[in-house]
């Protein structure tokens, strides 16, 4: 008794094969769609740019004129925003992966405080200008300043450099924490000079990737009541500032007032991607240069 | 003849005491636990100085848990738990006045996979020293070229010290990492199957390495090579399922044993 039968398989393939043709199609055109629409979005952003991106837009302060307006107030206010970022995040984020990864023995409050980590990271960020606005601005009595706004965006962050300084930790290899271990070297001897090193470039590509998101978030910026229109370029961690992200927000809401708002407000997207592409980029240089040697 | 009776018993006690004197680490009722898991049952076990005492026995029988309880690196796992005393040189490892950093100066250890760190040679060698406080350049210098050359492989490496020691073949690598454990000036010297990752020529000159050490460490060796157990060691001790099945001269052990586990074990019956 014969079940396959070579006539049937044979009227069938021509279908077959269309069939598995047609599903490689599908799926390339799918994955091809998101890039699409990036790169038409793109495109627009960078006609409209054209013509208004040149060292006087990046040098000049802010103006309602859109032909002498700049966005130096809004580069530099996002420089500063940084300059509490980075060392914030890394301080805080740092400590609190090596006291997970090396010092914390699995009890409750270890997988509290990773559950609370996870979950702080799916938290949206308005609610975290919200915690800035009532505990930095108001609490704190900070003011909307760039101290308070920093504060805030580490917060909203620290997830970033937490999940990536712990995994850079845990893929230290055992072995060279027990030679330096048996050597009697104490914990945090052998954290300082043996883990932390050789963690490093995992830890710089997380502090970067997160400084990349900070540097593109706008909703906090919104909540703590960072102001539309300031001329005056800050100096200080206390003064009054407004950053990239804000500026193209507020000049894409004007543009109905002023169109060529809307071509400003295309001119900082372009440098702000321009900052963000360098910086992921850095961080993927550095994260293939170090990769694994040992 | 009554005399000489007396005058061998007074050799012996003699001889006696002479050992004592000279054993380094004493092991008395040692058990211990991961979790529910009872690894290591009533050890008995006195280490003599300046020889070479080999542990060998089937895996899992509890070789490598005793070597590492022997610096405390078993309690990394925090799971462990254990009982009775482990003296090394007349202290308790186990008291609490008894810093593990401590420990761990005066006793070194051999991994079974060669770990030097992604440094230089010359930063692996002096991080044992450095973290004990040398910071003096030309001292550091001395201790380099002095323990490179205990673990003979100064000729080796002695003009490119500031390479990466991962530019090391593996067998070097793991006579640096000996190197660097002497940098310390340790007493005794736990090596964890020091061999087993290499090939049979780095094998040799680890063993003759380990033959030249002996002069002036104590030298504990687990290993899963029953030849290389009776190449280079003084006394053997067989493991199984925990415990000391039976601890003597090397060539007893392998010549005579009094247990019968043990003379399966090394003809190859089991294991």
């Amino acid at each position: 008794m014969q079940f396959m039968d070579m006539k049937v398989v044979q009227s069938r393939m021509s279908k077959r094969l269309l069939l598995n043709q047609m599903t490689k199609w599908l799926f390339l055109a799918s994955a091809i769609f998101g890039l699409l629409v990036l790169a038409v979005l793109l495109y627009r952003v960078i006609v409209d740019s054209l013509g208004w991106i040149n060292i006087d837009f990046l040098t000049s302060v802010l103006s309602t004129k859109p032909e002498i307006a700049g966005i130096k107030g809004a580069i530099l206010g996002t420089v500063w925003l940084m300059i509490i970022v980075g060392p914030v995040t890394m301080a805080l984020g740092v400590s609190t992966a090596i006291y997970i990864e090396e010092y914390a023995r699995p009890s409750k409050l270890t997988s509290f405080i990773q559950t609370n980590i996870s979950n702080l990271a799916g938290v949206p960020s308005i609610v975290f200008g919200l915690l800035g606005l009532t505990v930095f601005v108001r609490l704190f009595g900070i003011g909307s300043v760039i101290l308070a706004g920093g504060l805030t965006m580490s917060l909203l962050v620290l997830p970033i450099v937490v999940v990536a300084s712990q995994e850079a930790i845990r893929a230290v290899p055992s072995y060279l924490r027990e030679a330096s271990y048996g050597m009697g070297a104490t914990k945090w001897q052998t954290i300082k000079n043996v883990v932390l090193p050789v963690a490093l470039p995992g830890i710089l590509t997380g502090l970067i990737l997160a400084i990349s998101r900070a540097i593109g978030e706008t909703a906090p910026l919104v909540v703590i009541g960072i102001p539309a229109l300031l001329i005056p370029v800050p100096t200080s961690i206390f003064d009054r500032f407004t950053a990239m992200p804000m500026q193209i927000y507020y000049w894409t809401i004007d543009s109905v007032l002023v169109a060529e708002y809307a071509y400003l407000a295309a001119a900082t997207i372009v440098i702000l991607l321009l900052i963000l592409f360098t910086l992921n980029s850095l961080a993927i240089i550095i994260r293939n240069k170090f990769d694994r040697r040992y | 003849m009554n005399q000489v009776i007396l005058k061998q018993k007074e050799q012996k006690e003699i001889e006696n005491r002479k050992n004592e004197s000279s054993i380094v680490y004493d092991t008395k009722k040692l058990n211990l636990w991961y979790g529910n898991t009872h690894a290591l049952k009533d050890i008995d076990l006195p280490v003599q100085e300046r020889s070479v005492t080999a542990i060998i026995g089937p895996s899992g029988c509890g070789k490598s848990t005793y070597i590492k309880t022997l610096n405390r690196m078993v309690e990394m796992n925090p799971e462990v738990r254990t009982t009775g005393k482990v003296h090394y040189r007349g202290r308790n490892i186990f008291d609490s006045s008894y810093p593990a950093e401590e420990l761990r100066t005066r006793v070194g250890m051999v991994f079974q996979k060669p770990n030097p760190f992604p440094k230089s040679i010359f930063d692996n060698v002096v991080y044992g020293p450095k973290i004990h406080g040398i910071t003096d350049k030309k001292i550091l210098q001395k201790i380099v070229e002095k323990s490179l050359r205990g673990a003979a492989i100064w000729d080796e490496v002695k003009d490119r010290l500031k390479e990466n020691a991962y530019s090391l073949s593996g067998g070097q690598q793991q006579r640096l990492c000996i190197a660097r454990c002497l940098a310390v000036e340790p007493d005794v010297i736990l090596m964890d199957e020091p061999t087993s990752a290499l090939d049979p020529k780095s094998t040799l000159k680890v063993e003759e390495l380990i033959q030249e050490l002996k002069q002036n460490y104590s030298i504990i060796i687990v290993t899963h090579n029953m030849q290389q157990a009776a190449r280079i060691s003084d006394k053997t001790a067989f493991f199984l399922n925990g415990e000391v099945i039976e601890y003597d001269e090397t060539d007893k052990i392998f010549s005579n044993p009094v247990d019968k586990r043990t003379e399966d074990y090394i003809t190859g019956r089991f294991g």
